[in-house]
């Protein structure tokens, strides 16, 4: 490391004009480690026409934004977009760099981490800096149990790591935020593209679904088998609910992966999610920790699933499920009325 | 068309347990298997061979000798040829070292029978990072494509191919320039039953062994634990959390109970006023 690096950045990723929540979430995570290390906040913004949306990056936290706009920019593409990025980082020399860890966040991150030559922490659940040594601490679940590990780049700039949506906070947004926009020029050409991007098809199917739930049922293996399984459908029917499931249900094929839960799976936060026949494996909490209420319903009464719960019932899920989908039938027609989402 | 696969050795983690109690792997039971990504990229190539007939499928693994396992398991799924890349100087490698390693087995594969395309699983399960097939692509100077979902077209003649690549709500639909890498999500195809003559062929197949003397032009600072900017600062149990209230007496009062506070607390969740 000859060159000093400074800074704090942040990929804003953008669709169709609208900025990712990951991207708010990260301004915030990135806004405390530049507080903690004295230095400013970077929102890197790439696309076209997206000068619009500089000022939305500073109201939620940063200080600076810097912009490609270019037509070439319009989709996401690895080729152009970390030409893009690449360009930037060797120009303004950040010390650390913040991705969502989204598929286009991912895929950007990889590539750009390897022609910058430099490390990159993937799917991170925690972030701080060594004030001292300014480095950036990323933790993620290691594979070895219920264990998270912290991961560190210590002789190579910026620090990268792709953060995992929905376990950072974004800060309030504040209209009267100053900051100040960096305009870049690069030069791209549509022909010299190797990719064309055809078509994009927005399915707003399960997958969405599970994210914007706000009440989650989800089975684990301790189930039994797919049969019983059913048991978590029928009380999500009832309560209207989502179905989600732990990797191992949905290795054993009872499920569809689009709703998995946790590390390798999507990360929600409902208001209630209920965690049946789930021992409580770190992959899997941390894709759920963070809804609002938590029952564990599990027959171990030492599964690690009752530390992060509300509420606990130790006992046998087979007995438990029949009788709560029982109750809130009746209370559904006792109250003549649908049990919804108002 | 020459297609290599990148293929993975990890440890099953369906057979695998963690201790509750120690918070510790138990490895008594951790059979290494192909990463299931992988497996799927493999059997992509194979469909792929099946659309264009002029389609040779090699793959191309960096690990230990015991390695040797999956390269057969991919030849039984399809592949005619495998590559290890085994040596002490690779051990300990982050992802940067590994893409970087792997993309001077490449190029020596290349120097045999240029590749057209390279396939990556979407992630491997053991370190879940997925960043080593779009370092290749890089090292390589070919486009990459992550999470792909389906090869729509291939067209010999154009030297492209037409995919779907997953979002995090939708797809696109991209067309990419022959040479390019792609890494394949499990969805893609269904992993189909081995043909006999592929299981005989794999039984007896030896995969091509290199170590890095047998790769060229290695900057050896760039391998292994010394050429990896990532280190494991510390390992850690996650603050434990409280846990909340143990709800108590018989499975009906815990169930009544539950759904009492359930309602006063999200009441605003059951009903439709
Ligand atoms: C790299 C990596 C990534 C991973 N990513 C994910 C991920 O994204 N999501 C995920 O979920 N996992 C993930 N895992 C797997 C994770 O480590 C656990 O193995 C998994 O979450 C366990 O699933 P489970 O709780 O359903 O099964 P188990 O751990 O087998 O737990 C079953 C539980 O059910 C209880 N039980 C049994 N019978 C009954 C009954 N009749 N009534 C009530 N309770 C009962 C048992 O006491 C036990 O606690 C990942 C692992 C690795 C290594
Ligand atoms: N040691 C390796 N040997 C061969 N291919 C690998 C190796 N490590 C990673 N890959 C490939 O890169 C993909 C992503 O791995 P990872 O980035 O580790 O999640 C895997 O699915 C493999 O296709």
């Amino acid at each position: 490391m000859s060159k000093e690096y400074r800074g704090v950045w942040v990929f804003i990723e953008q669709n169709e004009g609208e900025i990712e929540g990951v991207s708010l979430e990260l301004l915030g995570a990135g806004r405390k480690l530049a507080d903690k290390l004295s230095v400013s906040l970077g929102g890197v913004l790439l696309g076209k026409d997206v000068k619009a949306l500089c000022n939305q990056v500073i109201s939620y936290g940063a200080d600076e934004v810097y912009v490609i706009d270019h037509p070439v920019l319009e989709d996401y593409r690895t080729e152009s977009y970390m030409k893009g990025v690449v360009l930037l980082a060797e120009k303004y020399s950040p010390e650390i760099f913040l991705y969502g860890a989204t598929p286009n966040g991912k895929d950007l991150a990889s590539a750009v981490a390897t022609d910058l030559s430099t490390g990159l922490t993937a799917d991170t659940t925690m972030l701080d800096v060594d004030l001292e040594k300014r480095l950036l601490e990323a933790s993620r679940p290691a594979f070895g149990g219920n264990i998270m590990a912290t991961i560190l780049c210590k002789k190579h700039r910026p620090q990268m790591a792709t953060v995992r949506p929905k376990v950072m906070k974004a800060l309030e947004p504040d209209k009267e935020r100053q900051g100040v926009i960096i305009e870049e020029n690069i030069e791209l050409h549509e022909e010299d593209m190797r990719t064309k991007v055809l078509k994009v098809v927005k399915d707003v199917s399960k997958r969405a679904n599970l994210a914007d739930a706000h009440i989650i049922v989800c089975g684990g293996k301790g189930l039994g088998d797919q049969q019983n399984f059913s048991l978590i459908y029928e009380l999500a029917e009832v309560i209207g609910a989502s179905v989600g499931g732990t990797r191992d249900v949905v290795e054993a094929g009872w499920l569809p992966h689009e709703l998995q839960i946790g590390q390798t799976g999507e990360t929600v936060t409902p208001k209630i999610y209920f965690a049946v026949g789930i021992s409580g494996a770190i992959q899997h909490v941390v894709g759920m920790k963070n809804s609002e209420i938590i029952i564990a319903i599990n027959k171990d009464a030492s599964a690690p699933i009752f530390d992060v719960a509300t509420y606990g019932i130790v006992g046998d899920a087979l007995e438990i499920l029949p009788k709560l989908i029982q109750q809130f039938k009746e209370i559904r027609t006792e109250k003549g009325g649908e049990i919804s989402y108002a | 068309m020459h297609i290599v696969v990148c293929v993975k050795q990890v440890p099953d983690t369906k057979i695998i347990k963690i201790n509750p109690k120690t918070n510790t792997l138990d490895r008594r039971s951790a059979p290494a298997i192909l990463n299931p990504y992988d497996a799927h990229a493999v059997q992509e190539a194979v469909r792929m061979k099946r659309l264009i007939k002029d389609v040779y499928i090699s793959v191309l693994s960096m690990g230990p000798p015991q390695a040797n396992a999956i390269i057969k398991k991919s030849v039984e799924i399809g592949a005619e040829e495998g590559y290890l890349i085994s040596d002490r100087a690779f051990a300990g490698a982050d992802t940067l070292a590994t893409s970087y390693a792997l993309s001077k087995a490449l190029d020596k594969i290349a120097s045999i029978r240029p590749i057209d395309m390279i396939l990556c699983g979407k992630h491997a399960i053991d370190g879940d990072t997925g960043q080593v097939g779009p370092g290749i692509a890089r090292r390589l100077d070919i486009p990459p494509v992550t999470n792909v979902i389906e090869v729509t077209e291939l067209d010999e003649k154009e030297q492209t191919v037409v995919v779907k690549r997953k979002l995090s709500g939708g797809y696109q639909l991209l067309q990419i320039q022959v040479p390019c890498l792609l890494t394949v999500e499990k969805e893609i195809n269904e992993i189909e039953y081995s043909p006999l003559p592929n299981m005989l062929k794999a039984a007896r197949y030896e995969p091509i062994v290199w170590t890095v003397n047998d790769l060229e032009d290695v900057d050896r600072t760039q391998l292994g634990l010394k050429g990896s900017p990532t280190i494991v600062g510390k390992m850690f149990t996650p603050p434990k959390h409280e846990g909340g209230k143990r709800l108590e007496g018989s499975s009906d009062e815990q169930v009544r109970e539950l759904i009492k506070c359930l309602l006063e607390e999200k009441k605003e969740l059951f009903y439709v006023k």
